[in-house]
C-alpha cells in the first residue's frame, strides 16, 4: 500500500502572534513554525500502518517555510520518501490553493491512501484534506482517530462525533482521511538520528504546478478579539495567589 | 432563490444538534437582511417527524433517501450538493463539527462556492456577504468579505442563541429526490457508544481540567490531589487522553464530553475553541496559565498567569489543611 502524508508547517500558538501593519496577515517575518500537530498523528498513523501491515510511506510538504527540518524528523521515523513542493508561498496560500496544488502532484505518484491533518489552525477557507479529496474525486471522511485495512481495497476507519459517540466507516481506496489522533501517541525521532538522516539522506524537490484556485474571499481585518468578560486577574505571589483562590472557593462554598 | 439562506441541519440518532437551532437563529437574521425565505435542508431518512421542531423555517427541504439513515460523509454531500444546487441559496450555513468538516469543504469544491471555515458571526449588508471565522486556536478572528454569488459558512458551535432558533410551528416542506446514492465508497458499518468510566465528569460539580501544560504523566497526581481536595473529579483536554495519560471519558470538548460543573479549574490548557465548546458553560470557571494571551482568559472568571506548578500545590495544602 502507497500512503502519501501531507504535512504542514503552522505557527507556534504558544508564541506571541503578530499582525501585519495593515492587519489583514500575520506578520510572517517573526513567525516561529512548527509541525501541525494533527499531522504527527497522520505520520504516526501512516508508519503505524507501515509497521502492522507493510506499506511504503511519502511525507509531502508545499514549502511555506521551515519545512526541511520536519521533512528529515519524518524519514528519520520511518517515512521511506520525503518531497518538498517548490514555488512562492511565502506569503502564505488559501487552502483551496494548497489543495489543486497537492492535487496535482499526488496524482503524478502512487497512492492508496492519503492521510492529512484533520485541520490546522489557520485554514480559513477550509481545510486542506477535505479540498483535497473533493478535488480529486477521491472519497474523503475527516476527523478519524483509526485505520485498519478491510481487505485490499478498502479500509475501516472511525470518525468521532460530539458526546463521544463514533462510527465504524469502510471507505473503498483510494480514499483521503483526516487524521484527528493516531492509535497510539506520535513517535519521537531522537535529535542524534535526524542529524544523521540529514547527512544522507535527501529531499526530492518538485516545483509546484501552476493552479488556478483562491480562497473566494479577502481578509479585511485580521485582530485579537475584543471580549466583552475576560477573566480577572489574581496577581502576586504564588502565596497571594493561592491564597486569593482559596478566598473565592470558600466565599462560593465551594470549599467546605 | 438568489436571496435565500439555507442552514444545513444536523442530526443524530433521531435527534437534532443544538448547533441547529444556533444556525436557524444566524440564518434568520441572514434572510432578513437579504430580504430571502429562510429554508432549513433536513437530509436523512425517516425524519419527517423533526419538521415540528423548525418553526424558525420558512420552509424545510426534506432530502430523503435510505442510504441517508446513517451519516456517511460521501452520501450525504451527494444529497447536499443536488439541494443547494435547486436551492441556490446566497448563503448556505454548516455546522462547523466532525459532519460540517466533511460537507462544507466537500460542497465548496463541488458547487465552486467560497467557504468561510470557523465561523463567529456571518452578515449580509450592502457590501454583499462578509464572515468572521476564529483561528490560530481562537488567538485571532478574521473578517472577510466574500466574493461571488453565493457561499458556506461553517458556522462554530455557541456563534448564536440556539433559543431563538427554536420556534413553535410547522413550515411547509419541500421534497428532494437526491441522485445517484449507489455505489457508495464510504459505508456505514456500526456505531460505538463511549463506554461508561469509573466516573462521569458530566455530573461532578467540581472538576480540574488538566492541558498539555502539565507536561507529564507523572504531574497527574499533583492534580488529582487538588480534585480529591475539592471533593470533585479530573477531566482533561484531547491531547492528554490521546497520550493515553487520562481515559477518554475524561475528555470535555467538541469531541468529547459536554460538562456544566458549579467549577471548572482549567490547568495548562490553552482554550481552543474545540476545548470551550465543552465548558463554557462552568458556573465558575478558574484557569492557569503560562501565556497571559491564552485564549482560555476570555471564557475564564478570574485568571492566573503563572506557573501551575507554583501556585497549585499551595492550593491544594491550603485546602486540605482547612479540612
Ligand atoms: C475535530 C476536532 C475535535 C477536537 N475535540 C477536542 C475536544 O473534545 N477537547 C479538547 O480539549 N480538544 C479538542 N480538539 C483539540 C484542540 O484543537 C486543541 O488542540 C486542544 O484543546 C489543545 O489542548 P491543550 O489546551 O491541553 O494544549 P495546548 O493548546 O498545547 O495548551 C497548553 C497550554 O499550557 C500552557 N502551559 C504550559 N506550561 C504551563 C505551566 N507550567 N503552567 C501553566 N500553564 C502552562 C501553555 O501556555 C498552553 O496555553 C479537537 C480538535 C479537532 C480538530
Ligand atoms: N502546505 C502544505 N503542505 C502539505 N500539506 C498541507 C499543507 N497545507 C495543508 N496540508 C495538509 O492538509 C491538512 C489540513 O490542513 P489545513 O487545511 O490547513 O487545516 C494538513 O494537516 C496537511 O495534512
Amino acid at each position: 500500500m502507497d500512503i502519501v502524508v501531507p504535512v504542514k508547517m503552522v505557527p507556534d500558538l504558544v508564541e506571541e502572534l503578530e499582525v501585519n501593519a495593515e492587519g489583514t496577515d500575520l506578520d510572517r517575518s517573526v513567525m516561529k513554525l512548527r509541525i501541525n500537530e494533527f499531522d504527527e498523528h497522520a505520520v504516526e498513523e501512516a508508519l503505524g500502518l507501515k509497521g502492522r501491515h507493510g506499506a511504503r510511506v511519502t511525507v509531502l510538504a508545499v514549502d511555506t517555510g521551515d519545512v526541511d527540518e520536519t521533512l528529515f524528523t519524518c524519514l528519520a521515523k520511518g517515512a521511506d520518501r520525503a518531497v518538498k513542493i517548490t514555488g512562492d508561498f511565502q506569503n502564505g496560500v488559501s487552502s483551496h490553493t494548497m489543495a489543486a496544488v497537492l492535487a496535482k502532484v499526488i496524482a503524478g505518484m502512487p497512492h492508496d491512501l492519503i492521510l492529512a491533518g484533520v485541520q490546522a489552525a489557520d485554514d480559513r477557507d477550509g481545510q486542506v484534506g477535505v479540498l483535497l479529496g473533493a478535488t480529486m474525486g477521491l472519497p474523503h471522511v475527516s476527523v478519524v482517530t483509526g485505520v485498519e485495512p478491510a481487505g485490499d481495497k478498502a479500509v475501516s476507519v472511525r470518525q468521532e462525533y460530539a458526546g463521544g459517540l463514533v462510527a465504524e466507516l469502510e471507505v473503498d481506496l483510494p480514499a483521503v482521511l483526516g487524521i484527528q489522533a493516531a492509535r497510539q501517541a506520535p513517535r519521537y525521532a531522537p535529535v542524534s538520528k535526524v542529524r544523521q538522516i540529514m547527512k544522507t539522506a535527501k529531499l526530492e524537490a518538485i516545483a509546484a504546478p501552476a493552479v488556478d484556485a483562491g480562497a473566494g474571499s479577502t481578509v479585511r481585518r485580521l485582530a485579537k478579539p475584543e471580549v466583552a468578560g475576560r477573566a480577572e486577574f489574581i496577581e502576586g505571589s504564588p502565596e497571594e495567589v493561592a491564597e486569593r483562590l482559596y478566598a473565592i472557593l470558600t466565599e462560593r462554598g465551594l470549599v467546605k | 432563490m438568489l436571496n435565500d439562506v439555507a442552514v444545513v441541519l444536523e442530526h443524530m440518532e433521531g435527534v437534532l444538534a443544538e448547533v441547529s437551532f444556533e444556525m436557524l437563529a444566524k440564518g434568520r437574521e441572514l434572510a432578513r437582511a437579504s430580504g430571502g425565505r429562510l429554508v432549513a435542508v433536513l437530509p436523512g431518512h425517516g425524519v419527517r417527524n423533526l419538521v415540528d421542531e423548525l418553526g424558525a423555517a420558512d420552509v424545510v427541504t426534506l432530502v430523503e433517501h435510505e442510504a441517508l439513515a446513517h451519516y456517511t460523509p460521501e452520501a450525504y454531500v451527494r444529497a447536499l450538493a443536488a439541494a443547494l444546487t435547486a436551492l441556490e441559496p446566497r448563503a448556505a450555513l454548516v455546522a462547523s463539527s466532525s459532519m460540517g468538516l466533511d460537507q462544507a469543504g466537500a460542497l465548496s469544491v463541488r458547487l465552486g462556492w467560497p467557504l468561510c471555515a470557523y465561523c463567529r458571526d456571518a452578515h449580509l449588508d450592502g457590501d454583499g456577504l462578509s464572515a468572521v471565522s476564529q483561528i490560530y486556536g481562537g488567538k485571532l478572528l478574521a473578517e472577510a468579505v466574500v466574493q461571488g454569488a453565493h457561499a458556506i459558512c461553517a458556522m462554530l458551535p455557541g456563534a448564536a442563541q440556539a433559543a431563538e432558533g427554536r420556534a413553535p410551528g410547522t413550515p411547509a416542506v419541500e421534497m428532494i429526490s437526491p441522485p445517484d446514492l449507489v455505489a457508495l465508497p464510504v459505508r456505514f458499518k456500526r456505531l460505538i457508544r463511549p463506554e461508561a468510566g469509573d466516573v462521569d465528569i458530566t455530573r461532578e460539580s467540581v472538576l480540574v481540567s488538566v492541558g498539555r501544560g502539565i507536561q507529564s504523566q507523572d504531574n497527574i497526581p499533583l492534580l488529582e490531589e487538588l480534585a480529591h481536595a475539592l471533593g470533585g473529579a479530573l477531566s482533561a483536554s484531547r491531547p492528554i487522553v490521546d497520550q493515553g495519560w487520562l481515559p477518554k471519558t475524561r475528555q470535555v470538548g467538541k469531541s468529547g464530553l459536554s460538562v456544566k460543573p458549579k467549577l471548572y479549574v482549567a490547568v495548562g490548557i490553552s482554550g481552543a475553541p474545540e476545548h470551550i465548546e465543552g465548558m463554557r458553560g462552568a458556573e465558575l470557571i478558574l484557569a492557569i496559565n503560562t501565556d497571559p494571551g491564552a485564549p482560555i482568559f476570555d471564557v475564564a472568571h478570574y485568571g492566573v498567569v503563572s506557573d501551575l506548578f507554583d501556585v497549585l500545590p499551595l492550593l491544594t495544602e491550603k485546602i486540605k489543611s482547612r479540612a
